[in-house]
């Protein structure tokens, strides 16, 4: 298995440019996502990989291959790289078993690896079917077998379940998913569904402005996205001043712990900052999911968390697996309104007198 | 993980790599450019000729009081038939389509079928039981049933995928039955009838057989005759390029009416079907009104051709083999349409897949012959080859270029949709899963779009072997075809004579018309089970 690396990738069409400078390494057997709006220049990238399109500068290699380096430029049929279109592309006057064996050897399209291959994907009750015949679902798992076949250095999956059924796709995707990894094969996944890159890949890029503007494993950029716009395209956020001290950040909702590196650093700033004597200041971002949310009584009594503040719930909605509360302060904290996810059977009517408290590490913002 | 013997290492395979910018797909290019050069050439040098006696003669020459009468004879002309096709087209279509109408599978392939009829021989079968037919009313009601099919079938189409949602949602509003139909139905298949009427005036421009058998002077007629009799290739060019003129006009007025406007649906809910009428207390008149319109357009010429076949020939003229007639026009038909069809291929793949100003320009050129009359084509290719390319005046290989470039359009049409359905994608998948493009367009593309290959084929055949008016001018002296021995034999008035060579070219273009009209009708059955 080769590492797949792109370095400074400029790409653009009729004067814009699509990707700028992009770099991305993809190590061996590993599947990353690459995430981004509808229109950011995903599909081009992975087009420029697979050989259909040329860099305009910056480099494409597998391995110690160069593929394309803006000069000269190795043929798509030539790159050893699979290719899964979004609506999977099925050669439609081919059968199923057709299209699986296309790209292998004439003798070897009737013999046991097309077999095997059907088996592996569990469509072999399929194989003489055409591919109008078949479920969306299906033709995506005929659209990677017939990928896999070649056994490509590296695999290029295009949106591939957005054309799903809400209640197919979590099935498709788990079943790829596992596929995947059985065949250690590496991948480039791109589509523009937060939840799908996090919940399959083990990195996740960003890609922003024709270029990766974070990669990193889900929790990571969950936890510790590098702006603000980045941490609200992953969920909904609240975000409070803070003051940073001792490695801690100085809230409305009382001194919340400092996520990953950044602690680190704010710990050597604290220092710093002790020997001038003065904190810093800046934004700290608290996920829904991080805040405590409980009823109390108008009189004050009945509160069970110890830190926090007291609020009003102004607004419900309500998804059945969890709600999301929106929250209004009493008081002049500073904080306009919190957002609170909690189980769905803790959703609480509009008006109910609460207090939050947050819990969880935090993530400074820049 | 291990990789298939079969695979050469990336290494090797990267010496053979080719660099450079990417290829401008050569061969499609070259075969687009001779596509757009054959279209212009008879233009170009219709416009030669026509300067050769001086702009002044061309002036003089339509400015003729006589130019007067055939623009008037034209012009009123093609207003009432396409009137009259656009009221039968339509009404026929909503009765098909929209009505209880008893046997209605069978009125749907009736009505096509009169289409499969050329012009000329409809023309002759009604002349040859009545010779007192004559006229503007004789050419109006001949021209009015062989093309009414023209409108018929777009309308048909359309009012077969109307959403039932629209007339609904018209009712609900209060509008009457009659207002939904006036504002709603009509309003949704406007592009189609205009598209329609649009085919049946540029086909009453271009027709010259029908005319000349009724004595019906229109331009093309009078253009006609000054070249064939009078042996004035400059005056029939000049009366060529007022012809033109007309034709975009008859374009010009199609697009200023809105007839590029589509069959727009808001909302991406399921298509319903619209429910039919029952005709009621209705059925017998309009049983009885299509049966007259089937019975004249279809009944009438087949009949008489039938009634001549039965009286037998007997002919001044010397005996022709009728074989060797059908040996001819096979053959030029078919070189014509392996043209028509290469030609049509690059032009619709550079047109798809290579979208840019020229190639888009091009595709437009490949469409221009559809307005073009045949006669003017047939000029311009004469004019071209009289004064530069005399070996080719009147060879088989003229004849066969220009039925390739009057039915070049035909076969843009069957192409570009098939391949519209071979999506590029395809073929991108095809080469990372390691083939040569060559390859690809063989394995993938070529499979795709044979079925397209084979329409735009068949159409352009047919279309050729059933052409009068160029193959007049064109054929080469002393080989005769279907059309042109047919032509001999009436000019005689030898219908016994005449009858089985127009019996052999209705029976040859009878074919696609009743595929049509078949392929309407299960089309229109899919929509409604859907």
């Amino acid at each position: 298995m080769s590492p797949l690396t792109i370095d400074g990738l400029w790409k653009g069409y009729a004067g814009t440019a699509v990707l700028q400078g992009l770099d991305l390494d993809v190590q061996p057997g590993s599947l990353t996502a690459v995430l981004g709006h509808s229109g950011c220049g995903k599909t081009t990238l992975l087009r420029v990989i697979a050989g259909f399109e040329r860099a305009q500068r910056g480099t494409v290699s597998l391995g110690s291959h160069t593929l394309d380096d803006g000069r000269t430029y190795l043929a798509p049929e030539r790159r050893s790289i699979g290719y899964v279109p979004q609506e999977g592309a099925l050669f439609p006057h081919l059968s199923v078993r057709e299209n699986v064996g296309f790209g292998l050897p004439r003798r070897e399209r009737r013999g046991g690896s097309v077999e095997k291959l059907l088996e592996m994907v569990g469509i072999a009750p399929l194989a003489e079917r055409l591919p109008h015949e078949l479920s969306g679902g299906e033709q995506q798992r005929v659209a990677l077998a017939r990928a896999l076949a070649r056994r490509p250095q590296a695999l290029l999956l295009d949106e591939p379940f957005s054309s799903l059924d809400a209640s197919l796709r979590g099935h498709v995707r788990e079943e790829v998913h596992a596929l995947l990894r059985e065949q250690g094969v590496t991948t480039v996944l791109v589509t523009h569904d937060q939840e799908e890159a996090l919940s399959l890949a083990d990195v996740v890029a960003v890609l922003r402005d024709g270029r990766i503007v974070q990669r990193a494993a889900p929790a990571q950029l969950y936890g510790r996205p590098v702006d603000e716009r980045l941490a609200r395209f992953l969920g909904e956020v609240n975000l409070l001043d803070a003051r940073f001290e001792d490695g801690l950040a100085r809230t409305a909702l009382g001194a919340l712990q400092l996520r990953g590196a950044h602690a680190e650093d704010d710990a050597q700033a604290g220092e710093g900052e002790r020997a001038g004597a003065v904190a810093r200041t800046g934004v700290v971002m608290v996920r829904p999911e991080q805040l405590e949310v409980r009823a109390r009584e108008e009189d004050g009594s009945g509160e069970g968390v110890a830190a926090g503040i007291r609020g009003r719930v102004e607004q419900c909605r309500y998804y059945g697996h969890d709600a999301l509360l929106h929250i209004r302060p009493e008081g002049s904290d500073g904080v306009a309104v919190l957002l609170a996810r909690v189980h769905g059977e803790q959703a609480l009517p509009v008006g109910t007198p609460v207090s939050v408290a947050a819990h969880g590490p935090v993530a400074a913002l820049e | 993980m291990s990789t298939f013997a079969s695979t050469a290492p990336l290494a090797s395979r990267w010496t053979r790599a080719w660099s450079g910018r990417r290829r401008w797909p050569l061969v499609s290019a070259i075969g687009a450019a001779i596509a757009a050069v054959l279209v212009l050439l008879p233009l170009v040098f219709l416009v030669v000729e026509a300067q050769q006696s001086g702009w002044g003669e061309v002036r003089h020459l339509l400015l003729r009081h006589s130019v007067a009468v055939l623009l008037w004879n034209t012009v009123r002309l093609a207003l009432a038939c396409t009137a009259l096709c656009a009221v039968l087209g339509v009404a026929g279509a909503w009765c098909v389509e929209r009505t209880m109408l008893p046997a209605r599978h069978l009125w749907a392939v009736a009505l096509v079928l009169p289409l499969g009829v050329p012009d000329f021989v409809v023309g002759f079968g009604w002349v040859s039981i009545d010779p007192a037919l004559h006229g503007y009313l004789a050419a109006v009601m001949i021209m009015t049933l062989s093309l009414y099919p023209l409108v018929y079938l777009p309308v048909a189409a359309s009012l077969a995928r109307i959403d039932a949602g629209l007339e609904e949602a018209a009712r609900s509003l209060g509008l009457g039955p009659w207002q939904t139909f006036w504002r709603v139905t009509l309003r949704q298949v406007r592009p189609a009838v205009l598209g329609g009427c649009l085919l049946v005036t540029l086909a009453l421009l271009a027709e010259y057989g029908a005319f000349e058998i009724v004595q019906y002077r229109t331009f093309t007629v009078e253009i006609f005759t000054e070249f064939k009799l009078g042996f004035d290739a400059a005056a029939a060019c000049s009366l060529s390029l007022v012809l033109v003129v007309l034709s975009i006009a008859a374009l010009g007025g199609e697009l200023a009416l809105g007839g590029r406007g589509r069959g727009w649906r808001a909302g991406s809910g399921t298509r319903r079907s619209a429910p039919r009428v029952a005709l009621g207390r209705w059925s017998a008149p309009v049983l009885a009104g299509l049966a007259a319109v089937a019975g004249l357009a279809l009944g009438v010429p087949v009949g008489s051709l039938v009634y001549w076949m039965a009286r037998g020939s007997s002919t001044t003229l010397p005996s022709a083999s009728i074989l060797g007639a059908l040996a001819h026009t096979a053959e030029f038909s078919a070189a014509a349409a392996a043209i028509a069809t290469a030609l049509a291929v690059p032009v619709s793949a550079l047109a798809i897949r290579h979208r840019n100003r020229v190639t888009v320009l091009i595709e437009r050129l490949a469409y221009l012959p559809m307005a073009l009359p045949g006669l003017v084509i047939a000029l311009g290719l004469v004019a071209f080859s009289v004064r530069y390319a005399f070996a080719l005046y009147q060879s088989s290989l003229e004849l066969i270029v220009a039925y390739a470039i009057l039915f070049l359009p035909l076969a843009v049409v069957g192409v570009r949709s098939a391949m519209a359905q071979a999506p590029a994608q395809l073929e991108e998948v095809g080469r990372s899963l390691g083939y040569r493009p060559t390859t690809v367009w063989r394995r993938v593309t070529l499979p795709l779009i044979a079925p397209g290959l084979g329409a735009a084929f068949a159409l352009v055949f047919i279309s050729a072997a059933t052409e009068l008016t160029a193959t007049l001018l064109l054929h080469p002296t002393g080989v005769n075809t279907l059309a042109t021995q047919f032509w001999a034999y009436t000019s005689e008035l030898s219908y016994g004579a005449a009858a089985p060579y127009a019996a052999l070219m209705v029976g040859i273009s009878a074919v696609p018309a009743y595929l049509l009209s078949r392929r309407m009708s299960t089309l229109a059955q899919s929509e409604r089970t859907r």
